[in-house]
């Protein structure tokens, strides 16, 4: 391709960062020394370009890590290396929150204020720093249970979470300090009913020997003795759906790409959990991440994929690292590669980061992300079993569902089907977090009702007086007390219009300031935006608006934002403006907030 | 493309959208003719397989799978090595090759020597990326070879043609949709001027000059006896004033002052005649040399009229505005010169003159003007009122029963550069174009560009390295010729040893002072393409 | 190829396989408002103006890009689709300048009653829009209505960028992009309200890849890509449509055969544009046939119409 690079150059460091993810150049046309080979013959080109395209964000988010930001000089490289226009590059890197491409501290702090972390000391810590530009507000990071959360970006170390933290600790990580990983920590922990946490807190993460003493790879084993057909019949009739929020059934799902003409098939697991309010997800591929890749290997298995990629948010480091560690065990004891368990299927699994952007759970934003692309969602039909990653059917589950699969097998769908109800079988993660005596993410079988769920966790703190829940997240919507007796489920969620979503259940008591957190709210919608549509792009900030005048005293116009909810609702491209809304909505019918 | 009996590439630019592989050899239409490089993306993007075969990593270039930087002037050792390969692999069409062609048996034979290891020497191009170029090009379905001016402007441009179109023939990849020969022509209507007889040899439509049938009938519609002998090419032409049988030129549209090869000779020779006249709209530096100026029109924004692109297409062209001054419309001048000289031409608008001319042209029978209208052109031959016009030619080599002769085979052997690289004038020079200018830049002169490079000399940063010469100084270039001087741009896509100069700036530049003017005994053109130069630091 | 037939809004319509609703929709004589949509573009269907009930989806469709089915049955004038449209026009008006839209879209905006107003008072121009980072944005307080209006860029002799008056309808980053041009010099960056087309690092267009096509400018549903003659001339306020004719001709540079819109103003060529329904050119030109009209008008000591005083004038070279 005939780019136009910028005449800034990389430095020795920076270049060594790209490299390490791109391997040294292969010829002086890409970035290595001219030789006299090259004068003479140059393969590369469109295609070639093409199918690199997908390691361009893996190069920024790498000299993101070494170097703490992408200068044009470092940005430059990786656009020689990868043949990718450099306007094309920068439109990628100011799409993620996480990547820098203007000089910065080497440690920033990103602090949580999101609907969990906010009153429960996020906001404080960020007053405890004022203006400084190394510490800044976050939104949620998927550690609700140990408000508050606090994220390093750490240049040329690993990033760090915080939690439980407090301004002092945030300031001696970022003065050069480390901290250790929290524990992996879920409160039923030694339940004999637990499915889908049996091995949390019990296994050794990095462990496979661990896993398989737990009845680990059983189930693989038991699968690659079925047809993949076999195998896909099971899940049918276990009748799972999936757990992402949107609850399509995973069998049919699976089906439509397992029939799919094309040989080339992608298997993906939507592991960007950044729903306001989710945890669950980080929790199990913390503390069962060869659970993950054992699921994705028999999903594999099923559908005929050979590639599998898991796309884990930025924002979880220990779980990318022990899902890395646990697909190397994996691939070491032949169970991952070109022959898995002497079966002759060949499957790989990979781990791809996000960079901050909750868009990019969306299904279709997050298969642009791993393309090299902005995480923009595309427009449905055609669906990711159709055209999906790199234009080729595609099954994409979330951690949770896949996570399912093991016992799918190894007990029979029938099994699964009769736990819960007949619409929504199985059991399901709930992530406890707010004004509760002990957050956490609990499995119960669908059913169990809401206030069941908050007994389970111990009941509501703060005043102790419950005044509403966030359920499903800040894509859900609040409910109030009336509907404590909800059973959850899916059938039963929806006859109330409400969610499960990725079921969360956000706590708020009786002295909740919810017009601060319906605001909260409207601003990371407004943040996390992808900006491609009009209805969303701009109705998310009106909406902010409309809040902000009452928040300053104005009476609020209801109307006005009804509207904006109709057409987010109605004509956004995807599901983030379409959910946009309806929390704000909902607290306005519970009178939550209004005049 | 005589071989096949036309005067036009044989595809259109469509089929280049959906044709599996692509091969530019001396092309660089990214920059010299854009528009036809978007219909090429399209079927890079569809999936075709890109060569480029050019010495220099052009714009165009940088798209293609595979780029092969082979030496200026060897293009024949290449095509003839790759025909030779093919058939050594055993992938030629050998079905196509007995129905529809004559002579692979001496083509055979001829490329016999042209062995990867004697291409790899003379091209300095790897074999096994020949080998490989042979491969893909037999075994793709379809595909398009196209060319310009670095296959043309050599001093047997016309053998570096026909090595080409043997390819094709040995391959079948010509005559059906998507596969196909693909001259782009260098300049707007050139392709038109052809067809309408600005050539020495015929007539309008492709009707011979020496054949007495088409004479006769010529001479029957314009009432008058015509020359039965083909007029001369314009390399001829200056040779005829340096005997002295040309006196006196009419130049219409033309700059040969600043365009032609040796420039200080063509000058010279310009300076000596008895009389020339000039019809253009700008005083260029041949119309400053002329007796008499015709101020011109300018013809696609003020006069109306035809214009034929490269893909044989005919269009309108229409006057948006009107000419400034006494200024005419060229049909007009030499209609009221053919009146002055004592002919009654009247004064044809240029409806009656195309009239006149589907009257006498069958290829262009059918295309009334009102049909060139509604179909937004047609390409020919459209030789009756239905006809939808052609996209593709050479169909007929894939008929059953053939209509007419096979095509032949015409073996070529390599020939050298005229102007040799020596201890003295080490670097090969050649010239092309840049995507913001055109020509001697009399008209792309009068816009201002933001990526106008102007009349510098582009060279491998290694060789201005070993002169002690940093970007922008000026330095001396000189060939066996003349010298001239311009600044030194740095550009990584040349290689040691070769340099580039782009023709548009011959006021600040003035490259073709240094090229040589041996040319094509066939064509004409003068090998722009490769001259021998010395590069010198000035020293104050 | 197989036709399909629908309905559309009680009327029977058949098109080929493959068609898109709103073509489907056009066959009938039922136009639909577009913003982001151009024939010789891929459809990207962001700004949802064109959006139709298609009954048995829950959501409204985009009506440029989902393709007919056989027996689909739609409405384009559903309360739910008028308030949609309605609300888009008021979206993207109440924070882009939109006074250089074809009539068309302001018929289209009034029909719809859009009434942009009722957001509040627009904000004044900012200086950062071209720096912001993802994921954060100043609180508002609500006393404005946030919009994209910002300095105007011109950084060369042939184009001006007016990104107050861009509503992100991505047709300049297709046109510089893969459906054209293939430069690249242009992309979409940052996120959100925040995203814009930029250049590297907001790079002139003059240190970018840009190569001066203009086909960006052709596509510009809104002029906040415009070529400097128009700029000038607007300034000057001598621009003027009413008096301008359209001819059309062949590009008089090299031999592909473009075909040239001539916009031609008190005998003056101020633009020059491509049909978009031609083969040849898709409505996609070069820089020579685009702008190196020059010559027919010189600029240097020929100049002498207004127009010509106007253009020479405002030479930054």
């Amino acid at each position: 391709m005939d780019l136009r690079l910028m005449d800034a150059t990389a430095t020795a460091d920076e270049i060594a960062a790209v490299d390490v993810v791109l391997g040294p150049p292969e010829s002086g046309w890409t970035g290595g020394v001219m030789t006299a080979a090259d004068t003479r013959l140059a393969q590369g080109g469109y295609h070639a370009a093409a199918a690199q395209r997908h390691l361009l964000l893996p190069a920024l988010l790498q000299v993101q890590s070494e170097i703490g930001w992408i200068s044009e000089g470092a940005m430059n490289y990786v656009c020689v290396r990868l043949q990718v226009p450099p306007a094309e590059a920068h439109g990628v890197a100011t799409f993620y929150a996480l990547l820098s491409t203007t000089k910065r501290p080497d440690r920033v702090a990103h602090v949580c204020d999101d609907v969990g972390c906010r009153d429960r000391g996020g906001g404080a810590i960020l007053e405890a720093f004022g203006d400084r530009d190394d510490v800044v507000p976050s939104p949620c990071l998927g550690q609700c249970d140990r408000a508050p959360a606090v994220f390093v970006q750490r240049a040329g170390e690993s990033d760090v979470v915080l939690g439980n933290s407090e301004p002092m600790e945030v300031e001696l990580v970022l003065g050069g300090g480390s901290a250790p990983p929290p524990p992996v920590t879920a409160p039923q922990v030694g339940d004999g009913s637990l499915r889908l946490l049996r091995r949390v807190g019990v296994v050794d993460p990095a462990g496979l020997d661990s896993y398989r003493s737990h009845g680990g790879y059983e189930a693989l084993i038991q699968a690659i003795g079925m047809s993949p057909g076999e195998v896909i019949a099971e899940v049918k009739v276990s009748n799972i759906r999936g757990r992402g929020g949107a609850a399509f059934p995973m069998g049919i799902k699976w089906e439509g790409v397992a029939a799919a003409p094309e040989s080339e098939r992608y298997l993906i697991c939507n592991a960007d959990e950044s729903e306001p309010g989710t945890f669950k997800d980080r929790v199990l591929m913390e503390g069962d991440p060869f659970a993950l890749v054992e699921s994705m290997t028999i999903a594999g298995y099923a559908v005929g994929a050979t590639k599998g990629y898991i796309y884990v948010r930025s924002e979880y480091p220990v779980a990318r690292q022990r899902l890395e560690g646990a697909i190397a065990a994996a691939r070491d004891a032949g169970l991952l590669g070109s022959d898995v368990a002497g079966s002759g299927f060949a499957f790989d699994l990979e781990v791809r980061s996000g960079a901050g952007a909750y868009i990019c759970g969306e299904e279709t934003a997050l298969m642009n992300s791993i393309e090299g692309y902005r995480g923009e969602p595309r427009n449905k039909p055609p669906f990711p079993t159709q055209v999906g990653l790199f234009g080729k059917p595609t099954v994409i589950n979330n951690v949770e569902t896949l996570m399912n699969v093991p016992d799918i097998i190894a007990d029979g769908g029938a099994a699964f089907a009769a736990l819960g109800t007949e619409q929504s079988t199985g059991t399901k993660l709930f992530c406890l977090a707010g004004d509760i005596a002990a957050p956490g993410v609990y499995e119960v079988p669908f059913g169990v009702t809401l206030g069941d769920v908050i007994e389970l966790a111990g009941g509501v703190t703060g005043s102790g007086v419950l005044k509403a829940v966030l359920l499903g997240g800040a894509a859900g919507v609040f409910v109030g007390t009336e509907h404590l007796d909800m059973p959850l489920t899916l059938e039963d969620a929806r006859s109330r219009n409400a969610t499960l979503g990725s079921g969360v259940v956000m706590v708020y008591d009786d002295t909740t300031d919810f017009r601060a957190i319906l605001r909260r709210v409207a601003e990371f919608f407004r943040d996390e935006s992808c900006g491609q549509c009009v209805p969303c792009r701009v109705g998310t900030v009106r909406q902010e608006e409309l809040l902000a005048r009452h928040l300053g005293g104005e009476s609020l116009d209801a109307d006005l934002l009804a509207e904006l909810a109709q057409v987010m609702g109605d004509a956004s491209i995807c599901g983030l403006g379409h959910t946009a809304s309806g929390a704000i909505q909902s607290a306005l019918q519970l009178g939550l907030v209004g005049d | 493309m005589a071989v096949l009996g036309a005067g036009g590439g044989t595809s259109s630019y469509e089929e280049i959208e959906s044709t599996e592989l692509i091969i530019l050899w001396g092309s660089n239409p990214r920059e010299a003719h854009p528009i036809f490089f978007h219909h090429l993306m399209k079927g890079v993007r569809n999936g075709a397989e890109m060569y480029t075969i050019d010495p220099r990593r052009t714009t165009s270039a940088q798209w293609a799978d595979t780029w092969m930087g082979l030496n200026v002037g060897s293009d024949i050792v290449l095509a003839n090595a790759v025909g030779r390969e093919i058939i050594a692999q055993d992938l030629h069409n050998k079905e196509f090759i007995s129905h529809s062609t004559s002579g692979f048996e001496t083509y055979a034979a001829r490329v016999q020597p042209y062995t990867l290891e004697y291409a790899r020497e003379i091209t300095g191009i790897p074999a096994e990326a020949i080998r490989q170029l042979a491969y893909d090009y037999a075994t793709a379905k379809t595909a398009q070879l196209c060319w310009v001016l670095g296959i043309t402007e050599h001093h047997n441009g016309t053998d570096n043609v026909l090595a080409l179109i043997d390819l094709a023939l040995l391959t079948g990849h010509v005559g059906r949709f998507g596969s196909g020969l693909v001259p782009i022509r260098g300049q707007n209507n050139v392709q038109g001027g052809g067809d309408m007889g600005g050539l020495p040899n015929k007539y309008p439509g492709y009707q011979d000059v020496e054949d007495p049938a088409s004479r006769c009938k010529f001479e029957e519609a314009w009432g008058c006896e015509l020359n039965p002998v083909d007029g001369r090419h314009i390399s001829l032409m200056f040779d005829a004033m340096e005997e002295g049988t040309i006196r006196g030129l009419y130049v219409v549209g033309e700059n040969p002052a600043q365009s032609e090869a040796d420039a200080d000779r063509i000058r010279k020779l310009l300076a000596n005649l008895e009389f020339m006249v000039a019809q253009d709209i700008f005083l260029t530096k041949t119309a400053a040399m002329a007796d008499v100026v015709f101020p011109a029109a300018v013809g696609w924004a003020e006069s109306e009229g035809t214009a034929t692109s490269s893909d044989r297409r005919v269009q309108r062209i229409r006057a948006a505005l009107q000419p400034p001054g006494e200024a005419k419309h060229d049909h007009e001048i030499i209609a009221m010169l053919a009146n002055a000289m004592g002919h009654d031409w009247g004064s044809p608008s240029a409806f009656e003159i195309w009239e006149e001319l589907r009257s006498l042209s069958p290829m262009h029978y059918g295309m009334t003007y009102e049909r060139l209208e509604e179909l937004g052109g047609i390409q020919w031959p459209c030789p009756d009122l239905d006809h939808p016009g052609t996209p593709f030619l050479h169909s007929w080599l894939w008929e059953d029963t053939l209509p007419r002769e096979p095509a032949p085979f015409k073996p070529v052997d390599y020939a050298p550069p005229i102007d040799p690289l020596s201890e003295d004038y080490p670097i090969r020079l050649t010239t092309g174009r840049r995507l913001d200018s055109y020509n001697t830049g009399v008209q792309s002169g009068g816009y201002q560009s933001p990526i106008r490079h102007g009349g510098v000399l582009d060279m491998a940063p290694a060789d201005a390295a070993r002169l002690s010469v940093g970007e922008g100084e000026v330095v001396r270039i000189a060939s066996r010729r003349a010298s001239i001087e311009a600044p030194v741009r740095f550009d990584s896509a040349l290689r040691p040893g070769l340099a580039f100069m782009s023709v548009h700036h011959p006021d600040d530049a003035d490259v073709n002072r240094l090229t040589i003017d041996a040319w094509d005994p066939q064509a004409g053109t003068a090998e722009f393409k490769a001259t021998a130069i010395r590069v010198d630091k000035i020293t104050v | 190829m197989n036709e399909v037939a629908l309905n559309i809004d009680g009327v029977a319509a058949s098109v080929p396989e493959g068609s898109t609703i709103l073509e489907a929709c056009r066959s009938v004589d039922k136009p639909q408002p577009t913003l982001c949509y151009l024939e010789n573009l891929t459809p990207v269907n962001a700004c949802r103006v064109c959006v139709v009930e298609v009954e048995n989806n829950r959501l409204l469709v985009p009506s440029c890009s989902r393709p007919v089915e056989e027996g689909m049955v739609v409405n384009t004038d559903t309360e739910r689709v008028r308030h949609s449209r309605k609300m888009v026009f008021e979206f993207v008006a109440s924070s882009v300048q939109m006074d250089l839209v074809d009539e068309e879209t302001r018929e289209w905006m009034d029909y719809y009653g859009a009434d942009p107003s009722r957001y509040g008072n627009p904000a004044a121009s900012s200086l950062d829009r071209d720096s912001r980072h993802p994921g954060h944005h100043p609180i508002p307080d609500g006393s404005e209505a946030a919009n994209v209006h910002q300095p105007i860029k011109v950084d060369n002799d042939l184009y001006v960028r007016d990104y107050s008056r861009c509503i992100l309808c991505y047709k300049c980053v297709e046109a510089c992009g893969e459906d054209a041009q293939n430069s690249f010099a242009i992309a979409v960056s940052g996120r959100g309200f925040d995203a814009r087309i930029s250049t590297e690092f907001d790079t002139p267009l003059t240190n970018s890849a840009c190569v001066f096509c203009g086909n960006c400018i052709g596509v510009c549903p809104t002029g906040a890509l415009m070529f400097r003659s128009e700029y000038e001339m607007r300034k000057a306020e001598i621009w003027d449509e009413d008096e301008q004719s359209v001819t059309r001709t062949i590009c008089s540079y090299c031999a592909v055969g473009c075909n040239l819109d001539l916009h031609v103003q008190d005998n003056r060529i101020v633009k020059v544009t491509s049909p978009i329904d031609h083969s040849i050119t898709d409505g996609h030109l070069c820089i020579k046939g685009r702008f190196g009209y020059e010559y027919v008008q010189d600029l240097g000591e020929m100049a002498s119409t207004p127009i010509d005083i106007v253009l020479a004038r405002a030479r930054t070279t």
